[in-house]
């Protein structure tokens, strides 16, 4: 396909994201999912191409403002937004005016005024996210709050499962891990339920959350018991600083009843896919033998997809905002 | 040892006592291969040929003992006791299992250790060695020690000992966490501020005699707040070495709302209390400290009652260097595997106490708590037996005993009981006929 016949195909699935600001994994529901894959799916197939330059957000500022240290996630935003045309500023308040004292919302104040049109945010506190998008005057996306959500991360892993599995109404995914401390785990189970998986989390009592069963997910403490029936097993990274004795004894305890290598992998469904947000600790929650085996493992799947998800919701956040001024 | 322990072995004309089904009569037991062959109630039962017979002569037959709280010395402090000694102390006692304590230098706190102790204890081939693993790294009560690698390598339940897990956030997280691998967890109850220096019940005996004490309370405050973590956490938990009247009445209201704990106490604190410690002899420097009667009361009558499921010897090995000191200088514990069923059997002669009743918290109590196939006269059941005499007379002498230290508050007291013979994995370990 040329690449304007691709170029046509984005032009006619574009749509007004269903928000100002895409905060959670509840700001899209069961109706406006599907469309917004289908416009990510277009752009997989076009930013597998040679030329990768779209006029979508011509003139239009998107600053990446990550209070964490991030890599991935920041460069797949930036990449998003260059692909669409739009001038893109990162800044690490971590090592400006943060330093100097300047509060969340004083740093807001000061980036509305220069009137950007999407403001990609990660922050370490839960919440700050929306915050921010009360203040501000563009849209904001939620890279990452605390351990609330991150709801790009969820958007792109249902793409992912969505091109390997065709539908992911019926699937059964295990999410594993530190289910306490993660904002990805909360993304997906908000979104993945909402388009109609079930969801099962598992992990040692001390990493997930005790109400975690009235989240609508099941909870297990053992990975052979769990991982029966999956279709899906998402593993997630474990913080080290929760390790060495806080939460979990030791690295190789944690590897050896929650850690997915060869042996647990099969206690799940046959053709069951590996899924992991990276950065990963190798044998530590995952074994590089599963990780890298590219026919279980989706997880460079989802770093190709995360970038053609985030352009899917900036392209539409910016056609809300054109429609809005309109 | 492999050929002594396929021989077969017959005690005839005993009376059998099985707290397991609660059996108390006469009949014998047959052992092959180190598990019960077969058990026959009622007079009678002949031998098979070419089996070694033991004629019991009436006297009582019931599992071997378990005695889930030995400490020893090995590895770090040797010359107070190793592996070897306890094994013997046991024997002679009548003990067949005994679970070592994890506050060894270094601290039994990963799978290595845990596998350590069991190859040693059983290379000795005399009674069975297991292993209570640390609940925190080097017993600091702050990391989590591997409960999970612990528990594969075979620990049977995990503590900090004698210290206290003083942070209510990292016991919590402990009970969380061994709840994943339905982990035994046991604490002392001692609120370490209230407990901190005291070497006595705080009351009129110890203002007298002018030692640093603590109030009972100390106790019930700190299984309070155990129980409400055991509450939340969904933990299996054992009360270890529960000493006063009030901690009692707190275990009973858990247990009356549903919660399923354990409890043991010690044998110390069943046959002693603090007037015992009048003329400052350091033999009787425990701890948890001596109590009232009236605490020691209670105790009895929470065994006899069931509340408490568990008796120790809480063999706490202390050489003459660290016993010949001030009282409150002087280091706390006692020996007592050897002494462990005469001193038990005071409660049988003196307060009247079931033998079955008595032989339940050392025998199944402890086996169905650890989940061991021991503790009971049962087909198929390991072969650890402890033939006894319960009226024989006997006077301790802390010499004689074959722990390698001799701190044991018994010496010199005339009690009743005598183990005669001692079988372990179907093997005679003791024999004392």
């Amino acid at each position: 396909m040329s690449q304007s016949d691709l170029a046509e195909i984005i032009r006619e699935r574009l749509a007004p994201f269903p928000r100002d600001h895409f905060l959670s994994a509840g700001d899209l529901n069961a109706a406006t999912v599907p469309p917004l894959l289908d416009l990510a799916d277009a752009f997989v197939d076009f930013n597998r191409q040679g030329a990768k330059a779209l006029d979508l957000m011509r003139g239009r500022t998107v600053v990446n403002l990550f209070f964490e240290n991030s890599t991935r996630t920041s460069a797949s935003f930036e990449i998003a937004a260059r692909r669409l045309g739009a001038d893109v500023t990162a800044l690490s308040p971590r090592t400006s005016s943060v330093a100097k004292g300047e509060t969340l919302i004083d740093t807001a104040a000061t980036l509305n005024a220069m009137k950007p049109d999407v403001l990609v945010v990660r922050h370490g506190a839960s919440g700050a996210a929306a915050l921010l998008s009360q203040k501000v005057g563009c849209a904001v996306v939620n890279a990452g709050d605390g351990r609330h959500e991150h709801p790009t991360q969820a958007l792109l892993d249902l793409l992912s499962l969505r091109r390997a599995f065709g539908d992911v109404g019926g699937l059964t995914v295990a999410i594993c891990g530190d289910i306490a401390h993660s904002r990805v785990a909360r993304s997906n189970v908000a979104l993945l339920s909402m388009m109609g998986a079930r969801v099962r989390l598992i992990g040692p009592p001390t990493l997930v959350p005790g109400d975690a069963d009235r989240w609508g997910c099941e909870v297990f403490h053992d990975m052979r018991k769990g991982l029966r029936g999956c279709d899906v097993v998402m593993m997630l990274r474990l913080q080290l600083e929760r390790m060495e004795g806080a939460l979990v004894p030791s690295t190789r305890e944690f590897f050896r009843f929650w850690g997915l290598d060869r042996e647990k992998l099969a206690w799940a469904n046959p053709g069951a896919k590996v899924m992991h947000p990276g950065p990963m600790n190798r044998g530590v929650e995952i074994d590089s033998d599963v990780a890298d085996d590219l026919s279980v493992s989706l997880i460079q799947d989802q770093v190709e997809m995360g970038v053609a998800a985030r352009m899917a919701v900036l392209a539409t956040l910016s056609v809300r905002r054109e429609e809005a001024s309109a | 040892m492999s050929a002594s322990a396929a021989k077969a072995l017959a005690i005839l004309n005993a009376r059998l006592l099985d707290p397991a089904t609660d059996y108390d009569g006469a009949g014998a037991v047959l052992v092959e291969n180190g598990r019960i062959l077969e058990v026959v109630h009622g007079a009678g039962a002949a031998a098979p040929k070419g089996v070694e017979v033991v004629d019991a002569g009436g006297l009582c037959l019931s599992p071997g003992l378990i005695d889930i709280r030995v400490k020893t010395g090995e590895p770090g402090a040797e010359p107070k006791e190793t592996l070897k000694s306890a094994a013997l102390s046991a024997a002679a006692g009548g003990v067949t299992t005994i679970v070592v304590q994890p506050d060894t230098d270094p601290a039994i706190d990963d799978p290595a250790m845990v596998d350590f102790i069991q190859r040693r204890g059983a290379a000795l081939g005399l009674v069975n060695v297991r292993v209570a693993g640390a609940a925190t790294r080097a017993l600091d009560g702050q990391r989590m020690a591997e409960i999970g690698l612990m528990d594969e390598a075979g620990a049977l339940y995990f503590t900090d000992g004698d210290k206290v897990i003083a942070n209510s956030r990292t016991l919590q997280r402990v009970m969380s966490y061994a709840a994943a691998f339905n982990a035994l967890i046991a604490c002392r109850p001692a609120d370490p501020w209230l407990s901190e220096g005291a070497v006595a019940t705080s009351g009129e005996l110890a203002t007298r005699l002018g030692l640093a004490s603590a109030p009972a309370i100390a106790e019930r405050i700190q299984l309070e707040r155990d129980l409400a973590l055991v509450e939340q956490t969904g933990a299996r938990f054992l009360v270890d070495q529960i000493s006063t009247e009030g901690a009692l009445e707190t275990l009973a209201r858990a247990r009356a709302k549903g919660l399923e704990v354990a409890a043991s106490v010690s044998v110390n604190h069943l046959c002693f209390n603090e007037v015992d410690i009048g003329d400052y002899r350091t033999f009787y420097r425990l701890d948890p400290p001596l109590r009232t009667e009236s605490d020691r009361q209670a105790l009895v009558e929470a065994v006899r009652e069931g509340l408490i499921d568990v008796i120790t010897s809480a063999h706490a090995p202390a050489p003459a260097e660290d016993k010949r000191r001030p009282f409150a200088e002087a280091a706390p514990g006692a020996v007592g595997l050897e002494t462990l069923l005469p001193a038990a059997l005071t409660l049988h002669h003196a307060e009247g106490l079931d033998l079955l009743d008595l032989l339940r918290p050392l025998t199944a109590g402890p086996a169905d708590l650890l989940g061991l196939e021991a503790g009971r006269l049962a087909a198929g059941a390991p072969a650890d037996l402890v033939l006894f005499d319960p009226g024989a007379p006997v006077v301790i002498a802390a010499d004689a005993l074959r722990s390698k230290s001799k701190n044991s508050p018994f010496d010199g007291r005339r009690l009743q009981g005598k183990v005669r013979l001692t079988v372990a994995g179907g093997r005679v370990v003791h024999d004392g006929r």
